[in-house]
């Protein structure tokens, strides 16, 4: 692993992934689209508004994997002091917060139709609701301090504290109340809903994976860039 | 270490410590919330336990930006990381300290606060109870929190955004003991709250040492 934290192999690489990915990711996503949106059929309870589904529960998925994403680069840029693994690490939390915010917003859109109410305080939404303010706090924590390897260990603190808390977090709303329907995808004895809605699920879910990954990758890049231009700069300077 | 908890102590009673402050604020709130949402005792007792709870976590968060700004600022940090004892039971002592300061004032003075709302007897033992318990995770937390914010200018702004979401399992518990009790069910949230605590209280002074060790790295 250590082998690809070289900043330029990792420049050379990123740049060979990025058009096959963002590829991938476009297609599953316009696939999904199609799928969801046109090919199945309304739902016999729900009708139309089970579309949202399609957007909204892959936007769930990926806001989770966001935050172990960073916690996981976090934890390497504590451990190993690696600084491709901080700016990895940088690069995933405002795209986990905005996963999170869709998340969200879509989940009271869909809330309005079914629960009729924008938010009510069930268990999922609200851990989420926590979810994205742990997000923000770990973005404002690194802006706020301007020594950036500093800035980098102390958010890889905070979000190693919140990959440890958030099972917690996630327990005790659920145990404060539940109006939010269980588990109905990954359960014992197959999942509950049709393979009509579940094969677009599965595109889109892979899709907006994807699509984080590309988008994370132009994040680093970015980032990247940014130190080199800093450092051309400074060298520059007279 | 007791003389470092006791230094902390006799700083925070005195002018400028925030103890008292932290208080004040405490009843404050609980006295400004009657006054918005009306004077109905049966809706007051209702809502006491999580509006006490709330007013205990925001009270506590208070006199953080305080607990590691002082000493860094001053540069007795330094000395007290040169001493022989680690940052980690200096970090302990310290959330120690911040409890004896604010949490346990704030559990003794909950009583009184909860009797204004009209909360039974019964469910303002459960109140202090479960203060009593929940409150060392908030200084727990908080501690971790200061330590990360040290070298920020305005720390206190930030602070309550990284706090508070971390701490709402104990609000979550601690509320829930009250209600719990006021609707005479039998549910676990104490001993969750114990758990929560006891895990915050365990962990959170290695965290915070770490976070106060970058800090002082430069």
């Amino acid at each position: 692993m250590l082998r690809y934290a070289n900043p330029a192999r990792f420049m050379q690489l990123s740049a060979a992934l990025l058009p096959w990915l963002s590829g991938a990711a476009a297609a599953l996503i316009a696939l999904g689209l199609y799928l969801g949106l046109v090919a199945a059929p309304p739902d016999y309870q729900q009708g139309d508004t089970v579309r949202i589904m399609f957007i909204h529960v892959p936007a769930a998925w990926v806001a989770m994997m966001a935050y172990g994403v960073m916690a996981a680069a976090s934890l390497i840029g504590l451990v190993w002091r690696h600084p491709l693994a901080d700016v990895a690490a940088k690069a995933a939390a405002p795209l986990g917060a905005a996963f999170t915010a869709l998340g969200l917003i879509t989940g009271s859109l869909w809330g309005k139709p079914m629960w009729g109410a924008w938010w009510v305080w069930d268990g999922r939404l609200t851990s989420f609701l926590l979810l994205l303010f742990l997000y923000l706090g770990y973005i404002a924590l690194w802006n706020a301090i301007e020594d950036e390897t500093r800035a980098a260990r102390a958010a890889a603190i905070l979000a190693l504290v919140g990959a440890a808390n958030l099972p917690i977090i996630e327990f005790s709303v659920d145990w404060w109340t539940t109006l939010h329907q269980g588990e109905s995808i990954v359960r014992a004895g197959g999942p509950l809903i049709s393979a009509v809605f579940l094969w677009p699920l599965f595109a889109m879910a892979l899709g907006y994976t994807l699509l984080f990954f590309v988008l994370w990758l132009l994040r680093i890049r970015t980032e990247i860039f940014e130190r080199r231009a800093r450092s051309l700069m400074l060298e520059g300077a007279p | 270490m007791s003389a470092l908890v006791l230094r902390d102590l006799s700083l925070a009673a005195r002018a400028g410590g925030g103890a008292a402050l932290a208080l004040a604020f405490f009843a404050m709130v609980a006295t400004l919330v009657p006054l918005g949402v009306g004077s109905d005792l049966a809706l007051l007792a209702r809502i006491a336990g999580g509006v006490l709870w709330v007013a205990a976590a925001l009270a506590a968060l208070l006199a953080l930006d305080r607990l590691f700004q002082a000493d860094f600022d001053d540069g007795s940090l330094d000395l007290i990381a040169l001493s022989p004892h680690s940052l980690e039971a200096v970090s302990f002592a310290k959330i120690v300290a911040h409890w004896l300061a604010t949490g346990l004032p704030l559990a003794i003075l909950s009583p009184l606060l909860a009797l204004l709302f009209g909360l039974p007897a019964p469910a303002i033992l459960a109140l202090f109870v479960s203060l009593m318990i929940g409150t060392p995770a908030i200084s727990a937390v908080g501690a971790l929190g200061a330590s990360l914010t040290l070298s920020i200018r305005r720390g206190g702004l930030i602070l309550p955004l990284l706090v508070l979401p971390l701490i709402s399992p104990a609000v979550i518990f601690g509320a829930g003991t009250v209600l719990a009790v006021l609707d005479g069910l039998h549910n676990g949230a104490l001993p969750l709250l114990g758990a929560f605590s006891l895990a915050a209280c365990a962990l959170s002074p290695f965290a915070s040492a770490a976070a106060v060790r970058l800090n002082l790295a430069s």
